[in-house]
Parts: structure tokens; C-alpha cells; sequence
């Protein structure tokens, strides 16, 4: 596929659809949670508040050039992650920056923010900082080694690197999707899913209630804005590729968007049932339980 | 009340050793050199905060402590009897999510200081740090009578009378103990306050610096720490 | 266990004071030779049962010129508590031996007394740290010729307007005006 200027705008007009859905998203799901809980539960435009306050904060300090850096690393992990993904499977305007090899890309970019993260968090030479790094990194490591495999199982078995080609294969009907080609595959990533996208019970790095919330312990006013951003954009990007990799991708945005949800609910669903991990329990789950699954996918295709 | 010794006179003289580890000291690094260490000067910051302005525009301002007011994050820290009354607006029954009042467990990430209640000269020194690490603007609510008057705790040798004397409160919320509906009022309150853009505790504490400082060191006599903790 | 005829039996070797039976599983006595203080509890939780130190805690008679020092033992066994007490002199400054070696917790009581009456207890581990307070320079708070009243007034600010009540004189006149 060729360059066109017009792509910038639209992949930025896609950015702008995600990150707002994003927002309206992750506030709903708590006021979900709240509403079980018996509670009213946030104003649903909470974030966009939130985020508002954080950035009219009048003063800030800074601990040195990577703890700036940390959370625009992490931006940049989300917002490449969606640049370089179609979102919209057979749209002009949303196919982004997808190209021949973007599906490695986009692992990378997976991994990309986290360890932004872990430098700049570094730099603030706060103890609980140090911590949360190194038990984040641990604990992503050893969850992305089952997505690793499954997506290696899957590129396997389309024989195509482009998630573009990925998704077409799968049109068609329902029977068509990674889900049902490749269950193997998809189970493996799936633990990978719900490792990383830091909710219980595999949220032990960020929880405010373990070590005092982690890496971002020392950050404020805009870093925490650039990161509060961040997080919202993050899980929809990620959630995206599996998307796209084992679930058909989508062909409109209403499809997108219910879609979306329905594979974030199934960390939300995990995540209110179990209880929380601490990080050497879930690596070793991960590792027991993810890498064989993700073995298997491949020597079956 | 109780008869009190009018013969009594504090010691005032004795001044309190500063502790070890921060004298000056010159220490031999493993490849032979001196150094010369000075820890209140080498490992912290000397500078005296400053007077963050408004925004220029009024409307812009406006707008900002509208988002100030909507979105209060709590520091989690309780020092006394009256912590116990904030718990309780988490639960369905008060549910301060609803107002967006979260609680943070770091100061760098919160702008509301509520002081639950009695504060000992030991905790106050705690307190006086994490208002610092705060950023601008930065509210305080002091809940309970203790830090209006000193409450039951009038005649303590170690626990302060007025909170208002070490940092710039915003508002009181009288009680011993405040429910949590009066907290909850209170809140209300302090919101109406930050949307009028009254809520300048920040920049009071600044203008006043060493008014506040020489009262805070009039108590704590083992000050160890910088002056303003950043 | 009987208590009065350990007691009758301890009072054969020791110098005890007359004892006081507060409770069937509570007995005050004293001690009235400092100096035979290590012996005793050693006896006592090595022989007797009592391999429980409660407390450690002192009152301040000043009018005596005594400080005391009540050491409460308990025997699980037995379901029984016999608090042994002495008496220092109350002049400065005040020293007593120290019994950490036979239970470690008394550390910890050691340093508050140490802070809170100033009698020290030489060879205590880390008994000169601060216990409660921090950055102490007056007298030790909790003798009684410390006025903490006083010592608040010239410390901390009042705020002008405060009203105190005696809660006895106050409840009468509201409740029954007439008299
Ligand atoms: S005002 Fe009352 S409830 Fe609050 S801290 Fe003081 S004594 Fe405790």
C-alpha cells in the first residue's frame, strides 16, 4: 500500500475516536463495578475531569530528563500501537499506517511503554518506584511469552506477517476467526490479555493498595495527564490487535465498538472474580499454564 | 477545671542535638578521596517555594477550578480519631465517588490535605511534609475540633491547638467527631470555595513562608529536614 | 495454685511487704530489698510458673519522694497474675537494674519509662532512643511536677474564644434549672 498525506489526518481522527471512546469506556466499567458494589458510582465524564485538573495543576517538578521522558515513552507505546494497526478492517480512512510487517511492529510497541516506564520511573529515585518497576517488568515479561507464541502459531498459520492479511482471512463467517481455527492460539494469548492489562487479579504492580501505586508513585499535574491518557489509549490499542488477530477485526465502528468491550469485560469478569496475585504467583502461573498452551499452538498449525 | 502550676516554667534553653546521621561529616571514598558531606545542605533542595499567579484570562481560571473542584484527590493520610470517619464515604452508604473525591496514596498526586483530627507534634512534622510534596493548588480541610482549639486535647504537652498557625487551611469541619455527612458537607463546601477561586492556601503559604516556618520550628525542635520539601 | 501460700513461701527467703489478695487471680505485693529484685524473678518463672511478663510500668509518688515500679507476671498455668512492686528513690538521677536479659520484652518498657520518667536502665538495649516522643527537651512528661497545662499554654497558641465547662456543673444547670 502506498503513502498518502491523507493518511495523517485520518489515522489522527481514528486517535481521536479511540481515545475518547477509551475514556467513556473505562468510566463506564467502573461505574459498573460501583454499581454492583451498591454504589451511584463516578459522573461518566469523570475522566475527561480528571485529566483536566491534572494539566491545570500550576506547579510541577521534575527529577531529570528520563522521568520526563517516562510517560511520553508510554504515550508513544499507545499511540504507535494504534497507528500502526489497522482499526477498521476495509476502510480507507482507518487502515492507519498498517504495512507488510506490522504485526512485529506492534509487538514491539506492546513492550515499548512499559519499559519507557521503567526508566523515567527510575530516575525519580523514589524506593516504591524502583519496586514497581521491577516487579511490572517481571510480571509483563512473563505474560507476553504466550502471546509471543500465539502469535507466532497464527502468523504460521496464514503465512502472512500483515495484520491487514490477517484480519481478511478471517471474513467471511464467524467460523472463519482465529477463535475457531486456532483455539489453541487464541487461549495462550488470551492469558496474555488479561496479564497485562493491569486489573485484578494481575494488578499487584499498579494497585494503590499494595506498595503505594508503583511506578508512577513520584508523578503529577501533566506527567500523570500524559499517563492518565495514556491508559485509557493502552488497553483499547492492545485490545485491538487481539481483536484483529483472533477475533475477525471489524468492519464498522459500531462493531469495533461493541466488540472492544466485550473482550475488555473478559478481563473485567476475571478480574472480579479472582482475587489478586502476587507477582511470583503469576509468573509462575503464566509460565505453568500460558507457555505450554502457546508450545502447543504452534506445533499443531 | 483544673488548677494549673503557675510556677511552671518550660525549658527553653536546652537546644536538641541534631541527630547523626545529618551532621556534617567528611567521609574517605574507596579509591581515597575526601569528600566533605553537609546532608541538609547535599541532599536537598534550599529553595523557598514561590507564588504561582492565576491565569491570566478570568474565564480560562474559571474553567480550571471548575475541574479543580470536580475532581478532589484525597491524600490518604489519617492522624486522628477522625480518620476513621472518612472510610465510611467510600462505602455505598456516602459514596464520594459520585463527586469525584478519590483518594490517592501519594502526595505528589493529591490536592486535598484533610487533617482527621488531633495532630502531635511527631505527626505534624510528617504532615508538614506531605503538604509540601503537594502540588499548587493545594487544598487543606481540618475535620474536628482538635484542630480548631485543641479540643479535648487543650492541655496536651504534644498535640497542637491550631492547625491554622503551621499550615493555611481552607476550611474547618467542627465536631468531635464529625459524621460523615458533615464531611461530606464540608467537601460541598470547599468546592463552592475553589469554584469562587478563593481556595489560594498554595500561595498564602508561599507569601507567608517564614511566618509559618518559625511557628512550625517553635514546636518541632528536631528539625531535620529542609525548610520546604519538594 | 494457692497464692497465699506461695506468697508464705517466698516471704521465708525474700523481703516481702504485706500482700494483697485484689482478686482470686490477682495479688499485689511488695518487694522491700531492691537487690534481691533479679533473684526473685528469675525464681519465679523458672520455678513458679510465671513465664509471662504483662507490663513493666511505674507511678510517681511524689509526695513520698518515691517513684514505684510494678512488675506484673502472669502464670498461664495456673491463670494467675501477681504484680510485684518496688520502690526507688525519687532523686536524680534515677537508675535501676535492668531485666532484659530474663525477658527481652521489658526493653521496650525500659525505654518508655526511661522517656516518659526518666529512670534509666543502664545496659538496656537501645534504652536512651526515643521512644514516643521526638526531639524532647524538657522533663520527663509523665512526673508529676510536669504541669502539662502549663506546658501547653507556653508552647501552643490558644484560639481566643474557647469556653470550658465543668461537665458536672453544666449538666445540672441545663437539666435541672431550679436547683
Ligand atoms: S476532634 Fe474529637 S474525634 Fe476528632 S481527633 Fe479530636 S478528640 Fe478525636
Amino acid at each position: 500500500m502506498t503513502f498518502q498525506w491523507i493518511q495523517i489526518p485520518y489515522a489522527l481522527l481514528t486517535l481521536f475516536i479511540i481515545l475518547n471512546y477509551g475514556m467513556l469506556m473505562t468510566a463506564l466499567i467502573q461505574k459498573i463495578g460501583a454499581r454492583v458494589g451498591g454504589r451511584y458510582g463516578i459522573p461518566i465524564w469523570q475522566n475527561y475531569i480528571d485529566l483536566l485538573k491534572n494539566i491545570a495543576l500550576r506547579s510541577k517538578i521534575s527529577h531529570g530528563v528520563m522521568f520526563y521522558l517516562g510517560p511520553v515513552f508510554r504515550l508513544t507505546g499507545g499511540i504507535g500501537l494504534i497507528l500502526f494497526v489497522p482499526t477498521i478492517y476495509g476502510s480507507v480512512m482507518h487502515q492507519n499506517f498498517s504495512f507488510a510487517g506490522d504485526l512485529i511492529l506492534a509487538l514491539y510497541f506492546v513492550f515499548f511503554g512499559t519499559l519507557g516506564m521503567a526508566l523515567g520511573a527510575a530516575e525519580s529515585g523514589h524506593p516504591h518506584s524502583a519496586i514497581g518497576v521491577s516487579r511490572g517488568l517481571s510480571q509483563v515479561t512473563a505474560a507476553e511469552l504466550p502471546l509471543a507464541l500465539g502469535v507466532f502459531a497464527i502468523s504460521l498459520q496464514y503465512q502472512t506477517l500483515n495484520i491487514t492479511d490477517i484480519v481478511a482471512a478471517q471474513q467471511g463467517s464467524i467460523f472463519n476467526w482465529t477463535l475457531f481455527t486456532n483455539p489453541l492460539a487464541t487461549v495462550a494469548a488470551m492469558f496474555a490479555f488479561v496479564g497485562t492489562m493491569m486489573r485484578a487479579p494481575f494488578d499487584v504492580v499498579l494497585a494503590p493498595q499494595e506498595i503505594p501505586i508503583g511506578p508512577p508513585t513520584e508523578y503529577h499535574s501533566s506527567y500523570l495527564a500524559l499517563m492518565q491518557t495514556n491508559r485509557v489509549l493502552y488497553p483499547i490499542a492492545k485490545t485491538v490487535i487481539y481483536m484483529n488477530l483472533f477475533f475477525g477485526g471489524a468492519t464498522s465502528w459500531p462493531e469495533f465498538f461493541v466488540k472492544i468491550f466485550a473482550i475488555y469485560m473478559v478481563s473485567v469478569f476475571i478480574g472480579v472474580v479472582y482475587p489478586r496475585f502476587r507477582v511470583e504467583q503469576s509468573i509462575q502461573f503464566f509460565l505453568k499454564w500460558g507457555l505450554p498452551v502457546g508450545v502447543l499452538a504452534i506445533l499443531m498449525v | 477545671m483544673k488548677d494549673m502550676d503557675k510556677s511552671f516554667r518550660k525549658d527553653t534553653e536546652t537546644e536538641f542535638p541534631l541527630r547523626e546521621e545529618m551532621r556534617p561529616r567528611t567521609v574517605t571514598a574507596p579509591d581515597g578521596q575526601v569528600i566533605e558531606i553537609d546532608p541538609l545542605r547535599d541532599y536537598f533542595c534550599e529553595e523557598a517555594p514561590k507564588v504561582h499567579r492565576k491565569s491570566y484570562s478570568a474565564i480560562v481560571e474559571g474553567f480550571y477550578n471548575w475541574a479543580r473542584a470536580n475532581s478532589l484527590w484525597i491524600l490518604g493520610f489519617g492522624t486522628g480519631c477522625g480518620a476513621i470517619e472518612m472510610r465510611p464515604l467510600m462505602t455505598p452508604r456516602f459514596d464520594a465517588y459520585r463527586y469525584g473525591i478519590q483518594w490517592r496514596p501519594t502526595p505528589r498526586q493529591a490536592n486535598l490535605l484533610i487533617i482527621s483530627g488531633y495532630l502531635s507534634v511527631k505527626t505534624l512534622k510528617r504532615a508538614i511534609r506531605a503538604y509540601e510534596q503537594m502540588q499548587q493548588p493545594k487544598f487543606v480541610v481540618g475535620l474536628g475540633s482538635c484542630t480548631i482549639n485543641g479540643g479535648m486535647y487543650w492541655d496536651s504537652y504534644n498535640t497542637i491547638k491550631r492547625l491554622d498557625d503551621y499550615l493555611p487551611v481552607d476550611l474547618y469541619i467542627a465536631g468531635c467527631m464529625p459524621r460523615p455527612e458533615a464531611l461530606l458537607a464540608g467537601l460541598m463546601e470547599l468546592k463552592k470555595i475553589i469554584r469562587r477561586g478563593e481556595a489560594e492556601g498554595a500561595n498564602k503559604y508561599a507569601e507567608n513562608f517564614d511566618w509559618y516556618k518559625a511557628n512550625q520550628k517553635s514546636v518541632i525542635k528536631d528539625w531535620d529536614m529542609p525548610d520546604y520539601s519538594w | 495454685m494457692d497464692m497465699r501460700e506461695l506468697i508464705e513461701r517466698l516471704t521465708s527467703r525474700h523481703k516481702l511487704g504485706a500482700p494483697i489478695f485484689q482478686r482470686p487471680d490477682l495479688t499485689f505485693v511488695d518487694l522491700t530489698d531492691n537487690d534481691r529484685l533479679r533473684a526473685l524473678l528469675v525464681e519465679l518463672r523458672d520455678i513458679e510458673g510465671f513465664t509471662h511478663l504483662v507490663l513493666l510500668t511505674a507511678v510517681d509518688w511524689i509526695e513520698e519522694g518515691k517513684f514505684q515500679l510494678t512488675y506484673m507476671l502472669n502464670n498461664r498455668a495456673a491463670n494467675q497474675t501477681l504484680g510485684l512492686r518496688v520502690y526507688l528513690e525519687r532523686k536524680d538521677p534515677v537508675e535501676f537494674t535492668s531485666i532484659h536479659d530474663i525477658w527481652p520484652t521489658a526493653e521496650t518498657y525500659q525505654r518508655e519509662l526511661r522517656e516518659m520518667f526518666g529512670i534509666n536502665f543502664p545496659g538496656s538495649p537501645r534504652v536512651m532512643d526515643e521512644f514516643i516522643l521526638e526531639g524532647w527537651t524538657d522533663m520527663p512528661p509523665y512526673r508529676r511536677d510536669f504541669d502539662t497545662l502549663a506546658y501547653s499554654q507556653q508552647t501552643y497558641r490558644d484560639r481566643p474564644g474557647r469556653a470550658t465547662n465543668d461537665p458536672r456543673d453544666h449538666m445540672k444547670s441545663k437539666m435541672y434549672p431550679e436547683g
